[in-house]
């Protein structure tokens, strides 16, 4: 029935032929062909699609863009009627010249029924609205109705729709079907069979689309229930992305579950920094605290899904060891500073570094524009740059084998060395020949890539600026407090070269400031170049600076990003 | 005088009849097979030529067979359905999965002669082009499957599957698989999908339709067991011979398994549309009438899912008169012609063909709670109104029957009954589970009023 589907953009189609169609009297005209949403293969457009192109929200729980079709739930019946046609093939007209309408004496499910030429869908007729309400009395009686507990409430389709199509009092006068609560079934995912539709999202989900057949229904009727494979814990990479599938409370997520409501979240455009996908996801905040990512679609990325690896990588921007304060050290003893006090001192310090005698190591998890100021201040000083490549194993689907998020970005601003990493022995052979007398290093401990601490000690001035304390921050001279990528605005550049914008969800911690914000500070004293204020600005700048993204202005990247040459 | 004409059972019950090949082949077996496979050519009109196959199906189409399944589709159109252009393998799929409570034709067929089913399923399957057929049998027949190997063995053996049959270059191989005892497995998409060794949920339909991406996507054929050894007679006696059998739309023979509170239950194959409801129960040569100082109460007459006819119901028909013009004509529903559209134009269907009789020592709750509770278990529960409703029904009904009702239980149940058939459902089954609720309910509501309202007038009373 399906395929495991690589998650690729899909190739522009050819154009097809369109067709138009009547939703609720409304005129619609739309191709006839689709690409399927896990194959990519052209399939007939559905009413359910043609709905959506003129915005008409057709109720749905198992229906999916994004999965294989089930046409279980039935929430999305609708009524129809194709044009009448003679003993001629030729549709019979009214009086008035009109295409006589058949109407279906049967409902249609409007995820899986095609369109054809003609066709008039009523979306909202009174025995459609009677359809659903029954179809949402059905859900409704077995479910435990237990929302004040449940984390899904605030963006449950069954809260949703039950204002938009239920009854105000139930008349189920029978006993609840009972079925397993808690069942633990994964390391990362706990199920509640009781608040369960059986929509079958995850499993097509998990089937379909990772390719791990790990979960299924077992019992009959109103008895079914979803389960794994017995002794065998439902774990796979992708598994997280039940719990977003899941229209009710039924799969929650171990890490999220019971900690907020989440109407109280906050919700901002952010990209996953874990790997070099760029996953585009929402950022769920309160009060500064981050709760959780939560996948956004992005068709040239990452579709509607992030792997689980990516989604739970976030505890580090809450760590309580978090640099929070600028640092500055004279001889063994480091004093705690500000940034009035201690940006002067290090402008002072850099202006005197003689060209030549700089190194400039900026993590490929920096944003582009600080990359690209970092890549400014090394041209000053004619500085030895690189970036540190950071790999591990891939996966078939999201995961890729480069963790960096912004490899790319460290490539086109020119900090990164070809090959990336390539430099960082120069720059330890020039530190222990004495050459090389001043290290400025963004987001890397180098004592763990080569540069180790005896190397460190014999420089005059060290720069560290990082998010946590490490054996370099140790070492450092000036230790400047950065910001978490869900504290700051910025891009990063993905492994194909898809350049993306992330936006700030919550403010830094302590005195930690955006990057940016200080290396514009110290740009113009070190280097007599003044950058532009905005980040907008600063964007639009370094993208005319750069080949690569001549043309990409920071408005055009809206949402979801444009892609570049690599 | 109504009797009963035994046209695929002809030999079942003969005495000495065995269900080994020997006893088939002495009793005239596998020659309309081998009839079939000398079919020349035939020229047309127009130049071109009719293959030996096509004229089957024509043959089929023309005889106005219709499928014993329950739908009662024409099996000839339902073969012109099939995908003979998609480059795939055509599979072919007997339904033996006889599950309908108050069915137990097809369990004769397969017991006492197997061959039959098999030379009817490699007729269908030389007319369709197929090569690779399946008989998929409910697993409680056990010994049904059993039977039905040894006589595919022994075809095999004979040559009458295989390679080469008989030497005229058509290939065939059957396989029989057993289900594992689920009534879904009859519907003929979630067969497929058992089949297939998965679930058996049926198939939205579309895109799913079987003559076009059934087992394995490929075009397939599901067809009933009788329906499959109707076809050989088709080819035996030719079209119009065979439409002469039964009634117009009407044709062929049925084997009517009865069943409930009658002095002869048991299976009798009549003519479609030749003997009527009234002489099914009553005709000492069929049910020989209810037991003695009983009233009839009520019939089921298509299996346990059509809809119930009351007795003294009384419906009107359309039928043709001497003269070919329709004259409507009011009939009691016991006079009704047991065929296909005489129960469809009452309301309800002769389904699989099983009748079951109650009389008036049936408690009807208990009864429909009874059967509720069949298709609350047997609900595959894909879908939300047939899974939710079916058990809900099965549940409100447990409770009237077990002295809890209350006296708006009967508005209560058609509520929930009103809610899943219709096309809201995947398959058939939401039909099939609130249809006898709908019709019960409905037709015998002051009972079911009356024991609600006196369960709370005793719950009132404080006894319990």
């Amino acid at each position: 029935m399906s395929t495991n589907a690589k998650i690729e953009t899909p190739p522009t189609p050819a154009p097809v032929e369109k067709i138009k169609v009547k939703v609720d009297g409304r005129e619609v005209e739309v191709p006839k062909t689709m690409p399927d949403g896990v194959t990519g293969k052209p399939v007939p457009t559905t009413m359910i699609q043609a709905c959506h192109a003129i915005k008409v929200e057709v109720p749905h729980y198992c229906y999916h863009p994004r999965l294989p079709v089930a046409g279980n739930c039935r929430m999305c019946l609708v009524e129809f009627g194709t044009p009448a046609m003679g003993p001629d093939r030729k549709p019979i007209l009214n009086p008035d010249g009109t295409a006589k309408i058949l109407k279906s004496p049967r409902p249609a499910i409007a995820c899986a029924t095609p369109i054809s030429p003609g066709m008039e869908i009523y979306t909202n007729t009174p025995n459609v609205r009677f359809m659903r309400e029954g179809i949402l009395e059905f859900l409704l009686i077995n479910h435990p109705l237990d929302c004040p507990i449940c984390d899904q409430a605030g963006e449950c389709k069954l809260q949703e729709y039950s204002v938009d199509h239920g009854q105000t009092s139930s008349r189920f006068a029978e006993i609840k079907v009972h079925k397993p609560k808690r069942v633990d079934l994964g390391p990362r995912i706990i199920l509640d069979d009781e608040r369960c539709i059986l929509c079958t999202r995850c499993i097509r989900f998990t089937r379909d689309v990772v390719g791990d057949d790990a979960l299924g229904i077992v019992n009959r009727g109103s008895y079914n229930t979803i389960t794994a494979y017995p002794g065998k814990p439902f774990d796979n990479n992708y598994s997280l992305n039940t719990v977003d599938l899941c229209p009710v409370g039924a799969l929650t997520s171990k890490d999220f579950r019971f900690q907020m409501r989440v109407w109280f979240l906050k919700e901002t455009k952010s990209l996953c920094t874990s790997c070099g996908t760029g996953c585009n996801v929402v950022v769920g905040s309160r009060e500064d605290r981050m709760f959780r990512y939560k996948p956004r679609e992005n068709d040239s990325v990452n579709a509607t899904w992030m792997c689980d690896h990516g989604r739970l990588n976030y505890r580090w921007i809450h760590n309580p060891e978090r640099l929070v304060q600028v640092t500055v050290r004279n001889g063994a003893a480091a004093t705690v500073s500000d940034w009035k006090s201690a940006m002067p001192q290090l402008a002072a310090r850099l202006k005197s570094a003689a060209p030549g005698t700089v190194a400039v190591i900026g993590s490929a998890r920096q944003t582009t524009e600080e990359l690209f100021l970092l890549a400014k201040l090394a041209r000053h000083f004619q500085a030895v740059t690189d970036s540190v490549p950071r790999t591990g194993p891939a996966d078939h689907l999201l995961l890729n084998a480069d963790r960096n998020p912004n490899s790319t970005g460290a490539v086109f601003t020119g900090l990164a060395a070809t090959p990336m990493g390539s430099n960082l022995g120069k720059i330890a052979e020039g530190i222990r020949s004495g050459r090389i007398k001043t290290l400025i290093v963004f987001g890397e401990d180098v004592t763990r890539h080569g540069i180790g601490a005896d190397l460190l000690a014999r420089l005059d001035l060290l720069v560290a600026s990082d998010i946590l304390p490490n054996a370099t921050t140790k070492l450092a001279h000036f230790v400047l407090p950065g910001c978490a990528h869900v504290e700051k605005r910025g891009t990063f550049v993905n492994v194909k070269g898809h350049v993306q914008k992330f936006m700030k969800a919550i403010e830094p911690k302590g005195d930690a400031r955006a990057e940016v914000e200080f290396l514009k500070e110290l740009l113009p004293t070190v280097t007599g170049w003044t950058a532009p204020r905005s980040l907008e600005g600063l964007f639009n700048q370094m993208a005319g600076e750069i080949p690569a993204l001549q043309g990409v202005t920071w408005a055009a990247l809206g949402d979801t990003g444009v892609r570049v040459q690599i | 005088m109504p009797q009963e004409y035994r046209q695929i059972l002809k030999y079942a019950d003969a005495p000495g009849y065995t269900p080994d090949v020997e006893c088939y082949l002495r009793h005239g077996g596998y020659q309309i097979l081998k009839k079939t496979l000398e079919i020349e050519p035939k020229a047309l009109p127009d130049g071109k030529s009719m293959s030996p196959a096509e004229q089957v199906r024509d043959q089929v189409k023309l005889s106005g067979l219709r499928g014993r399944g329950g739908a009662g589709f024409s099996c000839g159109l339902k073969w012109s359905f099939v995908d003979r252009r998609s480059g795939k393998p055509i599979y072919l799929i007997c339904n033996a999965d006889e599950s309908e409570p108050g069915t137990f034709k097809d369990k004769q067929i397969i017991h006492k002669d197997p061959h039959q089913l098999v030379e009817g399923m490699i007729i269908s399957c030389f007319a369709n082009d197929v090569h690779l057929a399946y008989i998929y049998i409910r697993g409680e027949f056990a010994e049904g499957a059993r039977i039905l190997n040894r006589a595919l063995q022994e075809a095999r053996e004979k040559n009458f599957l295989g390679k080469n049959i008989l030497g005229k270059g058509y290939d065939l191989e059957i396989h029989v698989h057993r289900g594992a005892g689920a009534y879904i497995c009859g519907e003929e998409t979630g067969l497929i999908e058992s089949l297939e060794g998965k679930r058996a949920y049926p198939r939205i339909k579309p895109p799913y339709f079987p003559a076009v991406l059934g087992l394995y996507m490929c075009p397939t054929i599901v067809n009933n067991v009788e329906t499959l050894c109707a076809v050989k007679h088709v080819v035996d006696l030719g079209p119009s011979e065979y439409a002469k059998i039964g009634t117009p739309n009407n044709t062929g023979t049925r084997i009517v398994s009865l069943s409930g509170l009658v002095k002869r239950p048991g299976y009798y194959e009549v003519e479609v549309g030749k003997v009527t409801i009234r002489e099914l129960i009553y005709d000492p040569i069929f049910g020989g009438g209810l037991r003695d100082g009983r009233q009839l109460k009520a019939v089921i007459p298509g299996g346990s899912s059509s809809k119930i006819l009351k007795a003294g119901e009384r419906f009107k028909l359309k039928r043709k008169g001497p003269d070919g013009k329709d004259v409507e004509q009011e009939l009691d529903m016991l006079d009704l012609p047991y065929d296909f559209d005489s129960l469809i134009a009452a309301g309800s269907m002769s389904g699989s063909g099983a009748i079951i009789v109650l009389d008036d020592s049936t408690d009807i709750v208990a009864a429909l709670s009874n059967l509720s509770e069949f298709y609350a278990h047997e609900s595959c529960g894909q879908c939300t109104p047939c899974r939710e409703g079916s058990l809900w029904m099965s549940k409100a009904l447990h409770r009237m029957a077990n002295g809890q009702g209350r006296k708006g239980d009967a508005d209560y149940l058609l509520k929930i009954a009103d809610n899943i058939p219709g096309g809201r459902t995947v398959c058939a089954f939401g039909e099939a589970c609130s249809w006898p609720v709908q019709s019960c309910v409905t037709k015998f509501k002051d009972e079911f009023v009356a024991r609600g309202t006196q369960d709370e007038e005793r719950r009132a009373a404080g006894s319990k």
